[in-house]
């Protein structure tokens, strides 16, 4: 228990808790727009696009100052989104190509721009490589003030904007006939994708900061059916996967944050995926399980009560096989179960012969009602 | 004369990266038509998994154990990427999202562990090592050929078999996959094998460029051809020539700036599609123009 509590004093523990809870907020907040709009793979392109802008954040301030690394990072970023939009409006080119062209091309300007800097021999920059694959470690509490007055702006402009930006969301026509500067608010949400990209490229680093934007919207998307739910949960979702893989990359030493912070938002998604409620794979799977059995049960009535009609008699014993052979499959479970609910009984025809079955009052008249109901449907 | 080709650096060097860049061009065609630009994006992070992976269980850093894995771990990503799509939960471009990083980052903590034991690491993933593929080289015929050249020089040919053999079942699978499918061409089929030789040309090219600058050689150079040219063996041809140049311009551009080769060969690709942006013959943003104020006068007059 002490041990815990010296953990959770501990400075470096505390700084890495508190930026990887903050990246989880905004990168949380701005990815459900990025899913909802299906243009997750901006951020992909995005991120991508922020290694020139570290660069020459870093040529600039001549050290790695956080502040300028962010700044040219933002920029760059905000130039690749320019450029990708020149290309897919301007163009013939789809927009994944120009999503594509943007994401390679800014990285390649980033490599470049990344091996001169190694030319120059400027001690200082070592600590540039942890922007790509993220390094919690290397967080100080002035970086955490830098990243926490980002997030800030971003939410206050979410909150600010909060209509404009849900309507262009949902229905871009609709809104663009009440006079919504559609393509501004649109490009204003790609620019705030930039900045959430930017507050955690220390943690998460370049190459995989496109994975905390989509993971923790898609995740609360499976939970909840409102915008509103949606953000508040997917900032959460973004605080306990940025949170846990933070903390565990900052205790394994060697283990890069990255990969740790995407596997735990990625492990999200697949538990949501499953589990949530309405949604989840495995209560829809179970509900089509359900329905098919009791669609087995009903076939069963409804033949033995057609042929008991046949037979002009109500107590008209069914051999088992025969419904076996009738139905394509055994229906000795259905039976069972239908014999559980009170609505067939086991008889004895001829001793030396097979199983038989004959309806119950109730099995009859549960299969008049399902023949009934089936054909009003057919009317 | 070829023997002081093989011994000479930025020979080897260029005629690498001009073979990576041919390679990718032939695959990148297709990918770019049928507009799945981006599985080459999820791809090439993902097989760093494979590449950790095969290394782990036979000890092979390259050769063909290493495509074989590299062509499987593509074909999982894309597989692993329709099956989340499928489910409805998600939509297409939100799983490919999911998918590859999910992958990548199994592969780079995999990297983090065995990191003294492996020659792969972060940098290599990220950068290549095209300035010293003349390190690693193998006799043949009586010439020291680079390992990477032959390996390059094996998926150029077999992609260029590839392309040439199905020209005519890829065209119609790209344009027209409806009526692909009604002819017996198995469009999804053949996407699958297309995808597969991407998956093994960025294996190949791995070593060379590295797993993210591979992108630009898959989507770039036949983005800036399909804006000259309308006809599909001709994007194929400027694609690669596109691809063939930015090897020799990056390489230059590069030595004189002392940076990173790939990086600048993969900036120059960039540069070539900006060119083709703008004075692209019919598509270019300065035709554009120009038949604009055309018609502006005509109807003026």
């Amino acid at each position: 228990m002490s041990g815990l509590l010296a953990f959770l004093s501990d400075y470096t523990i505390q700084n890495v808790a508190l930026g990887a809870a903050i990246l989880g907020v905004i990168s949380g907040v701005l990815g459900c727009f990025a899913v909802l709009r299906q243009q997750s793979l901006l951020g992909d392109t995005l991120s991508h696009a922020a290694l020139p802008g570290i660069c020459l954040g870093f040529i600039f301030a001549g050290t790695r100052e956080l502040s300028a690394i962010l700044a040219g990072a933002l920029l760059t970023g905000i130039l690749a989104a320019l450029f990708m939009l020149a290309l897919s409006r301007r163009t013939r080119l789809k927009t994944d190509a120009a999503l594509g062209i943007s994401l390679s091309v800014f990285f390649a300007i980033g490599i470049v721009l990344l091996t001169y800097i190694q030319g120059t021999g400027n001690a200082a920059q070592g600590g540039l490589d942890t922007f790509l694959f993220g390094q919690a470690a290397a967080i100080l509490r002035s970086d955490i003030y830098v990243m926490g007055t980002i997030t800030l702006i971003g939410l206050g402009l979410v909150l600010a904007f909060w209509k404009e930006f849900k309507l262009v969301t949902f229905d871009p026509g609709f809104a663009g006939s009440l006079g919504m500067p559609v393509t501004v608010v649109e490009t204003a949400l790609t620019l705030l994708i930039a900045l959430a990209v930017v507050v955690g490229l220390q943690m998460v680093g370049v190459v995989l900061m496109a994975a905390m934007v989509i993971a923790p919207a898609a995740a609360a998307r499976q939970w909840v059916r409102s915008l509103e739910a949606m953000v508040i949960l997917s900032a959460l979702m973004g605080i306990i996967a940025g949170v846990s893989g933070a903390l565990v990359s900052a205790l394994a030493t060697g283990l890069a944050t990255g990969p740790l912070v995407v596997l735990a938002a990625s492990a999200l998604v697949l538990v949501s995926i499953f589990l949530a409620p309405e949604r989840g794979l495995l209560w829809s799977g179970l509900r089509r399980w359900r329905a098919e059995r009791h669609l087995r049960g009903r076939q069963v009535l409804a033949t033995m009560y057609e042929l008991a009609a046949a037979h002009d008699n109500p107590a008209y014993p069914a051999e088992q096989s025969m419904l076996d052979a009738y139905h394509g499959l055994g229906t000795g479970k259905v039976l069972h179960r239908l014999q559980g609910r009170g609505l067939v009984r086991r008889t004895t025809h001829m001793p030396q012969e097979g199983i038989h079955w004959e309806l119950t009052e109730d099995g009859r008249h549960e299969a008049r009602r399902s023949l009934a109901a089936l054909g009003k449907d057919e009317s | 004369m070829l023997a002081a080709f093989f011994d000479s650096i930025p020979a080897m060097i260029i005629a690498t990266g001009a073979l990576v860049g041919i390679a990718a061009s032939l695959v990148g065609t297709f990918l770019v038509l049928r507009g799945s630009s981006l599985l080459s994006d999820a791809i090439s992070h993902s097989i760093v998994l494979g590449i950790v992976v095969v290394w782990m269980l036979t000890g092979a850093q390259s050769g063909p154990v290493q495509l074989v894995g590299a062509a499987l771990t593509g074909l999982l990503t894309v597989f692993l990427t329709e099956l989340l799509a499928a489910t409805g939960r998600v939509k297409n471009d939100a799983a490919i999202g999911l998918v590859f990083p999910v992958l990548f980052s199994i592969g780079v903590l995999l990297l983090n562990v065995y990191a003294r034991d492996v020659h792969i690491d972060q940098h290599t993933v990220l950068l290549g090592e095209i300035g010293f593929v003349w390190l690693d080289t193998v006799s043949l015929g009586g010439y020291e050929v680079p390992q990477s050249l032959l390996s390059m020089g094996a998926m150029a040919a077999l992609n260029l078999v590839f392309v040439t053999l199905l020209f005519k079942e890829l065209k119609l699978a790209t344009f027209d996959r409806a009526l692909a499918a009604a002819l017996g061409f198995m469009p999804g089929l053949l996407f699958y094998a297309l995808l597969a030789l991407t998956s093994a040309t960025a294996v190949a090219a791995f070593d060379a460029v590295g797993a993210i600058l591979f992108i630009a050689f898959v989507i770039v150079p036949p983005s800036a051809a399909y804006l000259i040219t309308d006809r599909l063996w001709l994007m194929l041809l400027f694609a690669s020539l596109i691809a063939v140049l930015s090897s020799f311009a990056g390489y230059g551009a590069a030595v004189l700036l002392d940076v990173s080769i790939g990086g600048m060969m993969a900036t120059m690709t960039g540069l070539f599609l900006v060119l083709a942006f703008l004075f692209g013959p019919r598509y270019g943003l300065i035709a554009q123009g120009l038949r604009r104020r055309r018609a502006a006068l005509a109807q003026a007059v």
